[in-house]
């Protein structure tokens, strides 16, 4: 039923795919492989996609983020999420040593494939404390129902 | 005594909850050191700062931000909870660390002790 965001917490290679994100941030990136779409943690908000009975939420994890301008589209099913980010370090300033650049800066986009029971035209989003939640209300045609016996 | 047994055993507790490292950018200037730390999903009240000694642990736990009847589909972040610390050196203040949470980022201001600021010498002639 939710194919296109089927990367189910149950799923094994999604374990194995999670395990080796956690030994890539304890130890470092290691010399094996990895996926050529791939990028440095940080980089990407992280998300976490959840849903109830009557929605779909989407948490994006994008911390330090103007809310006016952040971006958020709904697009035949595909909803696509993308803002800036400003460093904090101050640039050129000769007196600043800078230690640990960590937070990733930059533009992004995500985009997440919804699941075919949502409708657009109910779609809601906020920012609070640098998480992103966009949420999504299913059909009510999707909603369980109870059905009368004659 | 065995207060003091329960509050041991919180404490091993308290270490072996998972956490994460949240990223940071750490720099300095001639006033002291400023650390930035992304801790999104934190909010204020859920937001610890300690120093121990020379240590300075940050720790942040994530607000359950899910409604009722919220069912996983997809998770990225799965460790509620942030947890970094660093060691400090002599010549910062601790007592006059600047803390500031917006947006998910945590902005600590750690100044340098008076003496160890750079002064300019003036140089008197004659």
């Amino acid at each position: 039923m939710y194919e296109s965001i089927l990367n189910h917490p149950n799923n094994l290679f999604g374990q194995f795919e999670r395990l080796r994100r956690e030994l890539d941030d304890v130890f470092g990136v290691s010399g094996l492989a990895s996926s050529i779409r791939s990028v440095a943690p940080g980089t990407v908000p992280a998300v976490n996609v959840g849903r109830t009975p009557t929605s779909v939420e989407i948490y994006a994890f994008a911390p330090g983020l103007d809310a006016s301008k952040v971006e958020v589209t709904l697009d035949r099913g595909v909803l696509r999420i993308s803002g800036e980010r400003a460093s904090g370090i101050p640039a050129n300033d000769p007196k600043v040593h800078v230690y640990t650049r960590e937070c990733g800066t930059g533009s992004f986009t995500r985009a997440i494939s919804l699941p075919d029971d949502v409708d657009p035209g109910q779609v809601n989003a906020s920012y609070r404390d640098g998480v992103l939640r966009v949420s999504v209300a299913r059909r009510e045609s999707a909603q369980p129902k109870r059905i009368t016996v004659q | 005594m065995s207060d003091n047994k329960q509050v041991a055993r919180t404490g091993i507790e308290q270490d072996q909850q998972r956490a994460v490292l949240p990223a940071v950018d750490v720099f300095e200037d001639a006033g002291g050191i400023t650390l930035l730390a992304d801790m999104p999903g934190v909010p204020k009240d859920q937001l610890e700062l300690k120093i121990e000694g020379d240590s300075l642990l940050i720790e942040g736990g994530v607000q359950a931000l899910t409604p009722e009847g919220l069912e996983a589909i997809y998770a990225e972040v799965r460790v509620p909870r942030y947890r970094r610390s660093f060691t400090l050196s002599r010549e910062l203040d601790t007592a006059r660390i600047e803390a500031n949470l917006k947006d998910g980022v945590l902005t600590l201001r750690i100044p340098k002790q008076a003496h160890a600021q750079p002064r300019r010498i003036a140089v008197t002639s004659g």
